[in-house]
């Protein structure tokens, strides 16, 4: 039964993707456009479009610089984000400013960011990825601190935890749900400027790829640019789903313990 | 004020290596064996241009070994007499006194059970963590901690679920949990705000014999507050009576039944029927806004 249960799991999740292959497949099969070509031309070239030489020089850079500048996005996040929660003061000080810069799209800081950190080098783009994934995850950390259940704070503070253990035991794990949204949301930001940073100035790398598949009119590679960065989007969204199903087993339990009640 | 009951302070504790205690028969202890000193406690809440005066002046103790139980009626500022005494809320004015020291910010030697045991335990931890987690802040190595964390779990009737979250358990059993860490603690005062008020009323007896059980094979002493009127006096050597806002003391009330308390037995007693129909009427009292004597409205 589970086994039947699995296997119907597994038809509806792919059947909608085997169904739009298959309409761009036919759908493109005689085309002769030069901007739409053939999705079997397209698969033609992938391999060797994506050799190893690129796959190092180009895709492994650009998630290098995406991994880095998320990591910041969510240490900075969280304990900026953690201290103004636990802080009133500070909170009534900084978050007019932090809802101002919050409004500012990621991408239109590029121009900026490079102009400060340099157009060719890797800061820009990190520090352009480190700045947008920022604020879902600062946010929502501000969220999750200022929401923990009075109880468990007048618990923690009645055994006298340390603050320390205070911190990394109540406020770090308690508010760890609603980080995980913010982180949710900040990833796909992230990949998102992992592309845009590298549209300006910037010679290599997977979205710069991209733009020189286009403006040198090849337009197969460019596509099979954009369905690697599909994948890519889409594989970073399963790992995570995967960290965090084991990190908050805890609270997919306490839901589902919450609705039975 | 006429009353049969006795409304003097009793300062000794019941022996409890003897089975069963009787009125009268108490030892003298002297003042320094007092657990707990509640002095003048007083606490005013400031709200947005308006003064709430929560607790006017609580002065009672508690002695070394003592189960007191405080009872009032809806609103009658419990809560914030119990987070007062647990140095989770500063006072206005007053002095509470834990084993001779002044309480300042959550004491050392007090442990508090909260009426919301689904939100007083770590979602997080599991069940033996849960419990461990302030014998690690307390410094005490692992050996002695897994001891007592066990020992803790059995005598709550909870050894085989030390593994368990506590989401995976029922009301009764979460509220077994937080009994636990507690009791692991080793407080020498245990604080308990209406811990039963959550359960069904098949568990609320289960819970309550286990709070007897427990207090006499530690020997800890108790402060229960609670607004069950029965459960009061079951449960306690003591009751304290509350008038509403702004709450002080009307009666304290020794609860003269045996030591030895049984939920058919004891509640189907004459005496039982005669102090729970006179706390009752206490509490209609303080409901209609009855002071003490001398105290103006």
């Amino acid at each position: 039964m589970t086994v039947r249960k699995a296997l119907t799991q597994l038809v509806l999740a792919l059947a909608l993707p085997v169904v739009l292959v298959a309409v761009w497949w036919f759908a493109s099969a005689g085309s002769t456009s030069f901007f739409w070509p053939p999705l079997s031309r397209i698969v033609e070239v992938f391999p060797e479009t994506w050799d190893a030489e690129r796959l190092v020089n180009d895709v492994l850079p650009s998630l290098a610089r995406l991994a880095i500048g998320y990591s910041i996005a969510l240490v900075a996040g969280v304990a900026l984000g953690s201290a103004i929660g636990l802080n009133p003061t500070l909170r009534a000080f900084l978050e007019p400013t932090l809802e101002f810069f919050r409004a500012i799209p990621p991408p239109v800081l590029v121009p900026i960011i490079a102009l400060f950190a340099g157009y060719t080098g890797w800061t820009s783009k990190i520090v352009t990825i480190a700045l947008g994934c920022l604020w879902p995850i600062l946010l929502n950390a501000v969220e999750g601190v200022r929401g923990l259940d009075e109880v468990l704070v007048d618990t923690s503070r009645s055994y006298r935890l340390r603050r320390r253990t205070h911190l990394f035991q109540v406020v770090l794990r308690g508010s760890s749900p609603q980080v995980a949204a913010g982180a949710r949301q900040a990833l796909s930001i992230g990949v998102i400027l992992m592309v845009i940073s590298e549209l300006f100035g910037a010679n290599r790398g997977l979205g710069a790829s991209i733009v020189q598949f286009q403006r040198a009119f090849a337009v197969p590679q460019m596509w099979t640019g954009i369905i690697l960065l599909g994948l890519i989007g889409f594989a970073l969204s399963v790992l995570f789903r995967v960290v965090e199903h084991y990190s908050l087993a805890w609270y997919r339990g306490l839901r589902q313990a919450d609705r039975g009640a | 004020m006429t009353s049969l009951f006795p409304t003097t302070r009793r300062t000794a504790p019941a022996d409890r290596t003897r089975p069963s205690t009787t009125p009268g028969d108490h030892v003298s202890t002297p003042s320094s064996d007092v657990a707990l000193d509640v002095r003048a406690l007083k606490k005013i809440y400031e709200g947005a241009g308006r003064q709430v005066e929560a607790v006017r002046d609580l002065t009672f103790s508690v002695a070394r070994g003592e189960l007191v139980c405080i009872v009032g009626p809806s609103g009658a500022g419990k809560t914030t007499l119990l987070r007062g005494i647990a140095g989770l809320l500063p006072l206005t004015s007053g002095e509470v006194v834990l084993d001779g020291a002044r309480v300042t910010g959550p004491p050392a030697g007090m442990a508090v059970v909260f009426q919301e045991y689904g939100r007083s335990l770590f979602p997080w931890l599991t069940v033996r963590q849960n419990v461990e987690l302030p014998l690690k802040e307390k410094g005490l190595k692992k050996a002695e901690r897994r001891e007592k964390v066990e020992a803790a779990l059995e005598a709550v009737g909870l050894a085989d679920s030390g593994d368990a979250h506590p989401w995976q358990l029922s009301g009764g059993m979460q509220q077994r949990v937080a009994i636990a860490r507690a009791v692991a603690y080793e407080p020498s005062v245990l604080l308990m705000d209406e811990p039963f008020a959550a359960v069904d009323a098949q568990t609320r007896a289960d819970l309550e014999d286990l709070v007897r059980t427990l207090w006499h094979r530690l020997g800890v002493t108790v402060l229960f507050v609670t607004h069950d009127i029965e459960e009061a006096v079951y449960l306690g050597q003591r009751v304290l009576v509350l008038s509403n806002r702004p709450t002080v003391i009307l009666e304290d009330v020794t609860v003269d039944l045996p030591d030895v308390r049984d939920q058919l037995e004891t509640r189907s007693t004459a005496r039982f029927a005669e102090l729970r129909h006179h706390v009752y009427e206490l509490v209609q009292k303080a409901k209609k806004g009855y002071r003490p004597d001398g105290e103006a409205v």
